[in-house]
């Protein structure tokens, strides 16, 4: 009887673009997310050092990051709001059908985003009224929520990739067991870590970046070190960690999505001691143009070098995942910019340790700077690994997207309008954040530069 | 009241929450809109701006917190609703997002023209999005939002005489909150001028919002007979009157200046409006869709009726301690444009930074360098070898653990701080040499 109430797939033809909106909505946010994820924590950080050694130049720096963080976390408030509408206005039948299931963990994504919004309020506005103590102490369950929300909605994504916690009869879920699906679920673990350290090092890089343009530019005092410094330092950290849990990563969709693994390499025939290609083209059932290093996929997948490794032909054509290359690139990208970023990590902190002091080199600054923006590309295109290498599902092996679409038209105006909106929402960022640094720095002159 | 109901009743005060609040903040925004050039209306922006500026995140979090709750417990009329009504949505998201990207706008702002544009799209916002959730409203309560994947039609579920009618008095019903609050605020402040102002819209826009919602009347019979039978006659009615009355006392309180306790009848006087509705249409969520049908499976609405107690468990005192510092003026107005800084920085000349004890002493890098890279690097080597070499689940949680130790010693035995403090060799007086 329930079954008369679910909603039924209808036929959409603007599909393609529902999704690509919706890839825009997640593109704009997820980097918003980073600053939600590290930002709070290095302020913190800032100042924590200001309280225990009464140097006012870490209270400028946290208070300077302050302002931006406030400003940085108000789009993400409204680019988080675009997502969670979007769910009904592009995915209503995705939702009508899961919500049951997998909306638990938004609804408790919904209190963390409350305690973080209040407990910003409090910081931000709380500077110069609150007493130091209690100042710095407002800022630990902000620094909490951007862990507790970001895990939440990822435990959603995760249950996405392998769902479990219901069974499905005539369309509708039953059966359910929301803790389950979502905290149970084997899957979630590594896409949290690797996120996690994601929004460390977009956040570290973005803002050394910043203060690596500065250095071009002549402004190369104690401050300005010490801002580039303590952001870098975290990033540089970070980013080899990163190597291998993106490895722990790769090993775990192995497992759980192969089919996934197959579209990353472009690997068509189910093969023994499968080889990795770097770089080229799927076409035709095979990677052309690219360097192929033997046994390598096997190796790295299973850690064995004649491990078997799943190809896509070994499901039939419309449980494949449609955009190999999309998939391959994607992937591709991430690993070649963590690579690069894992390397520049080691050229910095080998150059702590040898000369204990900060580089010289102006290239290292000018890659510097290109390492923030490369950043966010690669966060990006992890995403998009993640996300166009789960389709034709949304729900994996249970729900293809086509049947998740809404049924309404105008895709394309509403895609258009908001691709326009975004655009001015991005030239307002720009203009925000190139405002706040061109305040002039509030620090008292004389002992506070070396 | 069925157990059914529980997660649909938190929706509604979520929902009454976001009306007179999130409402609130959209209609300071109207009144930004409408305070003209000069002086006099920099004025009223700046302080509808002010008022605002520590609470609005958290008041907007309120239509999240509806959104989620109503999608977990109810699916099948969220996909229909949403879907039906995605116009009117989608319109209310723009609204939004104006709202946002004003309010980190603000703070950049250095001249009164460039805050009176920022303002400007504020403003936008507060008619948008008001309205078009109204509409959107109307649209269920008139029945116009069937069951299924975008099943209604997409124009005249909210473009019709009772979403417009909501629409309109969502937007007037915000004005109003709006002027109550900020008349409130102006006197707590000590601003006579500006409470005076404040007061007078409030008056204003309370007439006109009873006004409009008594005239609305004439169109819910012509165009939604049944929900105007049962708010006039039936289970709606008591909501109705205390609404009516919430509303005229607080024209009351406005008008001898006790606007305090107006902010607590204004919030009545919509909580029961909302209340009236809800009665009127139960037990039906949509035409041919009761809630009992609508109702997500017993365990998850178990687990979202768990999750809401425990949740308002912490939010609620965190939202009171955020109002009472707010209203207790305990939270800078605004961003200081560097002014507020000095003024207030003696009070932190006197302050002791932490004593370092002798065990904060070992930790610091500067005792031990040594120590913490031997740490960090035994650290890395284990989560090497616990996240990649092994298989077990419980030896990856060793090697994320480890690594993330690695990450924690490496920046104390780096300390960024003390690296910085060495001015490079092509450096003289903190500039490039």
């Amino acid at each position: 009887m329930l079954a008369a109430f679910a909603l039924v797939p209808v036929q959409q033809s603007y599909l393609l673009q529902a999704r690509q909106m919706q890839a825009l909505s997640f593109s704009v946010h997820i980097p918003l997310v980073c600053f939600g994820i590290a930002l709070p924590a290095i302020i913190l950080y800032a100042e924590w050092r200001f309280l225990r050694t009464g140097d006012p130049l870490y209270r400028v720096l946290a208070q300077r990051w302050t302002r931006i963080m406030a400003a940085l976390f108000a789009v993400g408030v409204i680019t988080g709001t675009i997502l969670s509408f979007e769910m009904g206005l592009l995915w209503p039948n995705f939702t009508a059908t899961f919500g049951s299931v997998f909306g638990l963990g938004f609804a408790v994504e919904g209190f963390s985003f409350f305690i973080e919004a209040i407990f910003i309020g409090i910081y931000v506005y709380g500077w110069d009224r609150l007493s130091p103590r209690a100042h710095f102490a407002s800022g630990i369950p902000m620094a909490l929520s951007g862990i507790t929300g970001s895990l939440m909605v990822i435990a959603v994504n995760g249950w996405m990739n392998h769902p479990t916690g219901f069974r499905l009869v005539g369309g509708k879920a039953v059966d359910v067991h929301p803790f389950k699906a979502l905290f149970e679920n084997s899957y979630f673990w590594h896409e949290l870590v690797h996120m996690y350290l994601a929004g460390y090092i977009v956040t570290g890089f973005l803002l050394a970046g910043a203060y690596a343009i500065g250095r071009m530019r002549g402004k190369w005092g104690r401050y300005e070190r010490t801002a580039l410094a303590i952001p870098l330092t975290i990033a540089a950290l970070v980013a080899p960690v990163q190597i291998l849990v993106g490895d722990w990563a790769a090993r775990e969709v192995a497992k759980t999505q192969p089919l996934k693994l197959a579209a990353i390499e472009g690997l068509a025939h189910t093969t023994k001691g499968a080889p990795e290609h770097l770089l080229g083209w799927y076409s035709g059932g095979q990677v052309k143009y690219g360097i192929a290093i033997p046994k390598m996929l096997s190796l790295l997948a299973f850690h064995n070098p004649n491990a078997t490794v799943t190809g896509l032909d070994s499901v039939p054509p419309d449980e494949r995942p449609p955009d190999v290359n999309v998939v391959r690139v994607a992937f591709q990208t991430m690993v070649g910019i963590g690579t690069l970023l894992a390397l520049l990590a080691v050229g910095y902190l080998a150059t702590l340790y040898r000369r204990k002091r900060l580089p010289e080199s102006a290239w290292f600054y000018r890659v510097l700077a290109l390492a923030g923006p490369l950043s966010v590309v690669a966060l990006i295109a992890g995403w998009v690994t993640t996300e166009v290498g789960r389709q034709p599902w949304v729900v994996y092996g249970v729900m293809h997207t086509s049947e998740a679409v809404t049924g309404a038209g105008g895709i394309p105006i509403g895609y258009g309008a908001l691709a326009l909106i975004y655009v001015g929402v991005g030239l307002a960022v720009v203009w925000i954040l190139r405002r706040l640094a061109r305040a002039p720095l509030d620090l008292p002159e004389g002992p506070a530069e070396s | 009241m069925h157990f059914n109901e529980i997660p649909l009743l938190f929706v509604l005060i979520g929902l009454v929450l976001y009306t007179v609040l999130a409402g609130a903040d959209f209609g300071a925004g109207f009144w930004q809109l409408t305070a003209g050039s000069g002086e006099r209306g920099e004025r009223i922006r700046d302080h509808a701006h002010h008022s605002m500026a520590t609470v609005w995140e958290a008041n907007h979090v309120w239509l999240i917190f509806v959104l989620t709750v109503f999608w977990t417990a109810y699916p099948t009329a969220f996909g229909s609703i949403a879907s039906t009504l995605c116009v009117a949505l989608f319109i209310a998201a723009v609204g939004i997002i104006f709202r946002g990207a004003a309010y980190a706008l603000r703070a950049g702002t250095e001249t009164a023209r460039e805050a009176r544009t920022v303002d400007l799209v504020a403003a936008l916002s507060s008619i948008l999005t008001p309205f078009a959730l109204g509409a959107a409203v109307g649209g269920i309560a008139s029945r116009r939002v069937p069951v299924g994947n975008a099943a209604g039609n997409l124009i005249t579920s909210w473009l019709n005489p009772t979403s417009i009618l909501i629409g309109v008095l969502a937007v007037a019903t915000s004005a109003y909150l709006a002027a109550v609050y900020l008349a409130a605020d102006a006197a707590r402040l000590g601003d006579r001028d500006l409470e005076q102002r404040f007061r007078m819209r409030a008056l204003g826009a309370g007439l006109a919002g009873g006004a409009i919602a008594m005239g609305g009347l004439v169109v819910l019979h012509a165009d939604a007979h049944p929900l105007y039978d049962r708010l006039l006659a039936g289970t709606g009615l008591p909501a109705l009157i205390i609404s009516v009355l919430a509303g005229l006392t607080t024209l009351g309180l406005v008008w001898v200046r006790r606007f305090e306790p107006a902010r607590y009848t204004a919030a009545l006087a919509v909580a029961a409006i909302i209340a009236g509705w809800a009665l009127a249409q139960r037990p039906s969520l949509l035409p041919g869709l009761t809630i009992a049908q609508a109702v997500a499976p017993h365990e998850t609405l178990v687990a979202v009726i768990i999750a809401v107690l425990a949740g308002a468990a912490i939010l609620f005192p965190s939202l009171g301690l955020l109002f009472k510092l707010t209203l207790s003026g305990r939270l800078e107005h605004g961003e200081d444009k560097g002014d507020n800084q000095d003024k207030q920085r003696p009070a932190h000349q006197g302050q002791i930074p932490i004593q370092i004890t002798p065990a904060r002493a070992a930790l610091s890098p500067t005792a031990r360098p040594g120590l913490s890279i031997r740490l960090a690097a035994a650290c890395l080597i284990m989560g090497v070898g616990f996240l990649t070499f092994a298989e077990a689940g419980w030896a990856h949680l060793i090697g994320v653990v480890a690594l993330l130790g690695f990450i924690a010693i490496g920046f104390v035995a780096v300390a960024p701080g003390e690296v910085a403090e060495q001015g490079t060799a092509d450096v003289q007086d903190g500039r490039l040499g």
